[in-house]
């Protein structure tokens, strides 16, 4: 089951298959992105015109302190004011499960973008369904490690649900990247896989 | 780091009623070395009574400079990496044409014979001097309310001259609140028997009416948060509140420093001001904007609220700008812009540094 070793990019396993994914001189967009840390190495590892959304202030301070263009506000209203196709990919990590409206932020992703970067923690991990299982409580695991009260995650879903709702809304998903842990697994991705990464397009 | 206020002069200016002054003269100063390829020029925008004198301490009266602790070496608009330039508006008291000075045709103040002025006027001077500097393209303009509809009346007139431009708690447009209390400031002033329509140099000036026009305007700058902190109710006579004694205080000062006449003049260019005249909309003003933006605005500014400008970051961003825009937290209300600097230089730092990388 075990594939390519991925390494990290700032600590993190999925910056580093979303900084594979950007081509160069591109338009980006980053909703959700925190101290601007992958918008900075992108700007400057790849020459990309970066943007992002953050609703934290004092990140949003760190963000613009790297020289990383950011507005301080709430992710659909921020995607609401931008015209149709201004970015080559707008980028959406680990922040889909957090969001009140995901479907809205989905479709308005690909209005303002040619092409949506969505990852997110899968829901349909094995740890996840046996805590369910076993406990018969809301699952605490390494992935969702919050209890249900203090959770930011309102909308839990898995690689499944991602692929049936991108099949129900007509979108094209152009890559599919899993990962369990630092490795990138292909083999019953919805069981296995801790994080899942997709490129789509309408 | 010491500095000198120095004076330009121009054959003429031409305002938007289409009047014009001949000559004309501005104060200005300066601060850090204009670089061989004349690229890193910031241009500071002054608010409603500010003056040239922006940072350093002044050669002769040993002044501070308004923002001095936002510009010199080191701080946010580092003076060790950037050319600094800061000067006094048009229609200003601090060394620049206004009502004060003297109509060369009747040896007499213009007073109220000055051609009334508008934030583009205003604009259109400070491009004069710049010209005249050998710049053609600012790194960024910048200034903090009235300031900030200056740094953004520049970005629209002269898209091709600006690279950057940083607005703080200001407005592309006065709301009928902000109009109100600057016409309280006015009506203070003209009900003052002093004031004389106007005509009252080498007399005695309206001072009662200028510092309750003040007194008004301090209120107004400050929060409801940190009027209670700073005075509470305590007494500092027997029967006087400390706020009371702040304001008379605040009010008699300024009646040195400041022109009564260029008051009026002044708040009646912010409250013309107005980005959408003219147009449809507040992103029609934007459509040839070709600067990068840094939008700031703080949490207890009532004065020039944050939708204010978020107002101006959506107009932008609908039209796909490069803009950043932060909030910050804050509990000075519109002083902050003046109070609250470590938070300001980190932005102002980072998004200067990008910006001069990028051209």
């Amino acid at each position: 089951m075990a594939q390519a070793f991925v390494p990290q990019l700032l600590g993190r396993s999925d910056y580093a298959i979303i900084s594979q994914i950007v081509e160069p001189d591109t338009r980006i967009l980053d909703l959700g992105c925190g101290e601007g840390e992958l918008l900075a190495w992108l700007a400057e590892h790849k020459n990309v015109d970066a943007r992002g959304v953050e609703i934290s202030g004092p990140k949003v301070q760190q963000a613009i302190s790297r020289g990383v263009s950011v507005y301080h506000g709430d992710i659909e209203e921020a995607l609401a004011d931008l015209p149709d196709q201004a970015f080559d990919y707008v980028i959406l990590s680990q922040t889909l499960q957090e969001s009140t409206a995901p479907l809205k932020v989905l479709r308005d992703m690909l209005r303002v973008g040619r092409r949506a970067i969505v990852a997110f923690p899968n829901f349909g991990h094995w740890t996840v369904r046996l805590a369910h299982l076993f406990t018969g409580r809301a699952p605490k695991t390494k992935l969702f490690p919050h209890d249900w009260y203090d959770s930011p995650n309102i909308h839990f879903l898995t690689v499944d649900d991602f692929e049936a709702l991108a099949q129900e809304q007509g979108w094209t998903i152009e890559k599919r990247i899993f990962l369990h842990g630092a490795r990138q697994i292909s083999f019953l991705p919805n069981l296995l896989s801790e994080v899942a990464v997709f490129l789509v397009s309408k | 780091m010491t500095t000198e206020t120095q004076l330009a002069r121009f054959h003429m200016i031409e305002f938007d009623s289409g009047a014009t002054l001949s000559p004309v003269e501005v104060a200005y100063e300066t601060y850090g070395e204009l670089n061989a390829a004349k690229s890193n020029a910031v241009l500071i925008l002054h608010a409603f009574s500010g003056d040239a004198h922006a940072a350093g301490i002044d050669k002769e009266t040993g002044s501070v400079g308004w923002w001095d602790n936002m510009i010199g070496p080191g701080k946010g608009f580092d003076t060790d990496k950037y050319f600094v330039i800061c000067s006094n508006v048009l229609s200003g008291c601090r060394g620049t044409s206004g009502p004060g000075s003297i109509n060369p045709e009747t040896g007499c103040p213009y007073a109220m014979s000055f051609p009334p002025v508008t934030i583009p006027d205003m604009v259109r001077l400070q491009k004069m001097l710049t010209d005249s500097l050998g710049i053609e393209r600012l790194l960024a303009v910048t200034g903090g309310s009235m300031g900030a509809m200056q740094a953004l009346q520049w970005a629209v007139a002269y898209p091709d001259a600006v690279a950057s431009a940083i607005p703080i708690a200001g407005t592309a447009r006065h709301s009928p609140q902000q109009i109100a209390f600057n016409e309280v400031g006015r009506q203070a002033i003209m009900a003052d028997p002093d004031w004389n329509e106007g005509d009252y140099y080498g007399r005695r000036p309206p001072a009662r009416g200028l510092a309750v026009a003040r007194m008004v305007g301090h209120i107004t700058y400050m929060s409801d948060a940190s009027m209670r902190e700073k005075f509470g109710r305590r007494l500092r006579d027997q029967n006087q509140f400390e706020v009371e004694s702040y304001l008379r205080y605040r009010g008699s000062q300024f009646v040195d420093r400041f022109d009564a006449n260029s008051y009026l003049y002044i708040t009646k260019a912010m409250d013309y001001f107005d980005l959408t005249h003219d147009r449809h909309s507040l992103s029609a003003a934007f459509e040839n904007v070709k600067s990068r933006f840094l939008v700031i605005s703080f949490t207890s500014d009532w004065l020039y609220p944050s939708y204010q400008s978020l107002e101006v970051v959506r107009a932008l961003r609908g039209r796909n700008c490069d803009v950043a825009y932060c909030e910050l937290p804050s509990s000075y209300g519109h002083d902050a812009f003046l109070v609250n600097v470590a938070e300001q230089s980190e932005l102002v730092r980072g998004f200067l540094a990008s910006t001069f990388r990028g051209i």
